[in-house]
């Protein structure tokens, strides 16, 4: 808490409160007190994005869940039902669908950045495998409400990643009927999916405060990855810093209304995206009985759908290409360790790092084309490269940081 | 607007392409959802020739009847049959297994069927008939080869053949080498009305597939004015607190 704060102590019903609740504490430290970068500039803005897509996501989730019916037999019918009936229940169910899409929109390009600036190396560890977690609990919650609308694609897209942890060895098809509560994807299934889409988004909350108070203990980091902590004024405010609020409530509410106006034109002009957001074989209700010619998860999954298809099968199990598919998640969590680099961002690294950055981001988007296409062969080996790409860009990592030549870093941050 | 169409269709122009399928090149319907006088046509050919064995369940007659400016007793003269209330969902008394048992397979409501297929397919798809001995019903389909239905609306269109590609002639299973169709005799339409006529029924299925889509892309404008003039001042307003930050 700083000087000036503990002088003044509020009169009235917030001087009552205060007394027994630290709100003004708790406003200094996390807002009006805590200071940030003054250089991070536009990609700082995906943080907040996200957290206010998953308020936008809770709140059309609990209207929908309002009308929605989670039963194999009424499921798509409560769905065009609220499409239909409901008032305004097409704009709660667009802006969910479109926000789902968005989320991963705006989380990859978080992560990117997390990326580019080195946002994972010492002391922010934890923060970044916070936010790995996040990651990983914001999944599962994605492929539980896929299963919701109880279309083809959402029977089938379920069927098959079930159908992936049949490929353990030994315990694989107890396993999988664990899961789905049956020995095909039904009513059980059905059931305890929305039970748990409705649950994981609790968890969710959770890792993000744990991640906002990892945040504000190792400070928010720049373009530039240094400390601004390391130079104070006689206030012992940093030099570069500039308190929260109101600078970045400004700036992020500017960010903010961009957004939502990308965000409107998608769910008023093309929620379906194109059959991207939206599948088309998902307006047909699930079928057990009829498989749909081709089968792919939603975009945001099919990086790691088109690793998993990639991997030849080794004796007639599948296993190996699910253990690459989680491997390509949880290897993430070692990446703190795994970046040898004297320098946090990409700024001061070398050719190297940037350039393996770039084939990494290159082939995200090239593996998530390739997870929505038919396999052929020509896409079948061009998985098989890109995945050898985006592993290498974390199992090289540890070479190539410390064999390039790095950048000076300058004492202060640049604008 | 019109920028924002643009925008967005440049957007959408490599996602399209992507989700194009494979088949018979689509004939354009050029439908219209603003076209009331279309859609209610549509309507009428709808109940008319294609309700008695494809529903819609998931829309009401009554909402229908308003978004189509159709007045409730012409609502209830015309397009009502048997005892349903204005009220009701446009179901009808086909079962399932009657589909099975008559056509080998239960019908389609067709309610979405503009959303799983394009509107175009449909489009196509209903010009596509063509005469096959070897079906039951003596007809097949460009788009939809060994399709179960007949061609209800075969007496308005006339007689259609196939038009093989090099040297295969009609025999059971040549669909799979059909290129086109030819009309050979005319119905009791010309060409050029079954045409109209399809388009329309296109039209009313694209408007059923989402009945709020006018609407939706009506108030899509506001929203983007409303954002546009919010994000001016929230620019105004970071730049006036961040003039202090150097």
């Amino acid at each position: 808490m700083s000087a000036e704060t503990a002088q003044t102590t509020p009169k009235g019903f917030l001087g009552w409160v205060d007394k027994r609740f630290p709100v003004i504490d708790t406003w200094n430290k996390h807002l009006g007190d805590y200071y940030a970068p003054k250089n991070m500039g536009f990609w700082s803005l995906f943080g907040s994005l996200a957290l206010v897509v998953l308020v936008l996501q809770i709140v059309t989730g609990l209207w929908l869940a309002m009308s929605y019916k989670p039963a194999a037999a009424d499921a798509f019918a409560s769905v065009e039902y609220i499409m239909r009936d409901v008032e305004w229940g097409w704009l709660l169910r667009y802006m969910h669908s479109t926000g789902a899409s968005f989320f991963f929109i705006v989380v990859y390009l978080h992560m990117f950045r997390g990326l580019m600036w080195g946002s994972y190396k010492k002391p922010r560890e934890l923060l970044w495998m916070i936010g790995v977690l996040l990651y990983l609990a914001m999944m599962a919650t994605a492929f539980f409400g896929y299963l919701l609308p109880w279309g083809q694609m959402s029977y089938w897209g379920a069927q098959v990643i079930v159908n992936l942890f049949a490929a353990v060895p030994k315990v694989g098809e107890g396993l999988s009927t664990w899961v789905r509560g049956d020995f095909v994807i039904s009513d059980a299934t059905l059931n305890r999916f929305y039970a748990l889409h409705f649950f994981v988004p609790f968890l969710i909350a959770a890792l993000v405060f744990l991640h906002i108070v990892a945040l504000h203990r190792v400070g928010s980091t720049n373009p530039d990855g240094i400390e601004i902590k390391e130079h104070k004024d006689e206030n012992g405010k940093p030099l570069d810093g500039i308190p929260f609020h109101p600078y970045y409530t400004v700036k992020d509410t500017m960010g903010l209304v961009a957004f939502l106006a990308i965000f409107a034109a998608v769910v008023f002009f093309a929620p379906d995206f194109g059959g991207i957001f939206l599948e088309p074989p998902n307006f047909q209700p699930a079928d057990p009985l009829k498989t749909p010619p081709h089968i792919a998860p939603v975009w945001y999954f099919t990086p790691y759908y088109a690793m998993l298809r990639a991997v030849p099968p080794i004796a007639g199990s599948q296993f190996p290409g699910v253990v690459v598919m989680f491997a390509a998640i949880l290897i993430m969590f070692l990446l703190p360790w795994l970046d040898r680099s004297p320098v946090r961002s990409m700024r001061y690294k070398g050719i190297l790092s940037r350039g393996f950055l770039a084939a990494f981001a290159v082939s995200f988007i090239v593996l998530a084309y390739l997870g929505l296409q038919p396999a052929s062969d020509l896409y079948t080996l061009l998985a098989r490269i890109f995945t050898v790409v985006y592993f290498a860009f974390f199992l090289l990592m540890p070479i190539y940081t410390k064999l390039e030549k790095t950048k000076p870093v300058p004492e202060r941050v640049t604008t | 607007m019109r920028i924002a169409v643009l925008a967005i269709a440049l957007l959408l122009s490599p996602v399209v392409t992507l989700a194009a399928s494979e088949g018979p090149p689509l004939k354009q319907a050029n439908i219209d959802l603003t076209d009331k006088a279309s859609l209610q046509r549509g309507a009428k050919y709808f109940v008319n020739y294609c309700m008695g064995c494809h529903s819609l369940q998931y829309l009401r007659y009554n909402r229908m009847a308003e978004d189509l400016g159709i007045p409730e007793d012409e609502l209830r003269d015309n397009l009502i049959f048997g005892n349903a209330k204005p009220g009701d969902l446009m179901t009808n008394a086909m079962r399932a297994e009657d589909g099975t048992k008559w056509f080998g397979t239960a019908v389609p409501d067709l309610t979405l069927v503009t959303r799983w297929r394009e509107p175009d397919w449909v489009y196509t798809y209903l010009k596509s008939f063509y005469v096959d001995d070897t079906r039951p019903y003596g007809v097949n389909n460009l788009m939809f080869p060994k399709v179960g239905m007949p061609h209800v609306l075969a007496p308005l269109q006339g007689v259609q053949e196939p038009v093989y590609a090099g040297g295969h002639a009609a025999e059971a299973g040549a669909e799979e080498h059909v290129v086109g169709v030819k009309l050979v005799e005319e119905g009791q339409l010309t060409p050029k009305e079954y045409d109209k006529m399809v388009r329309d029924l296109t039209n009313f299925l694209t408007y059923v597939g989402e009945p709020i889509q006018l609407e939706r892309k009506r108030i899509g404008i506001y929203v983007l004015i409303f954002l546009g003039v919010l994000f001016l001042l929230a620019y105004f307003m970071k730049k006036e607190f961040w003039k202090d930050v150097h």
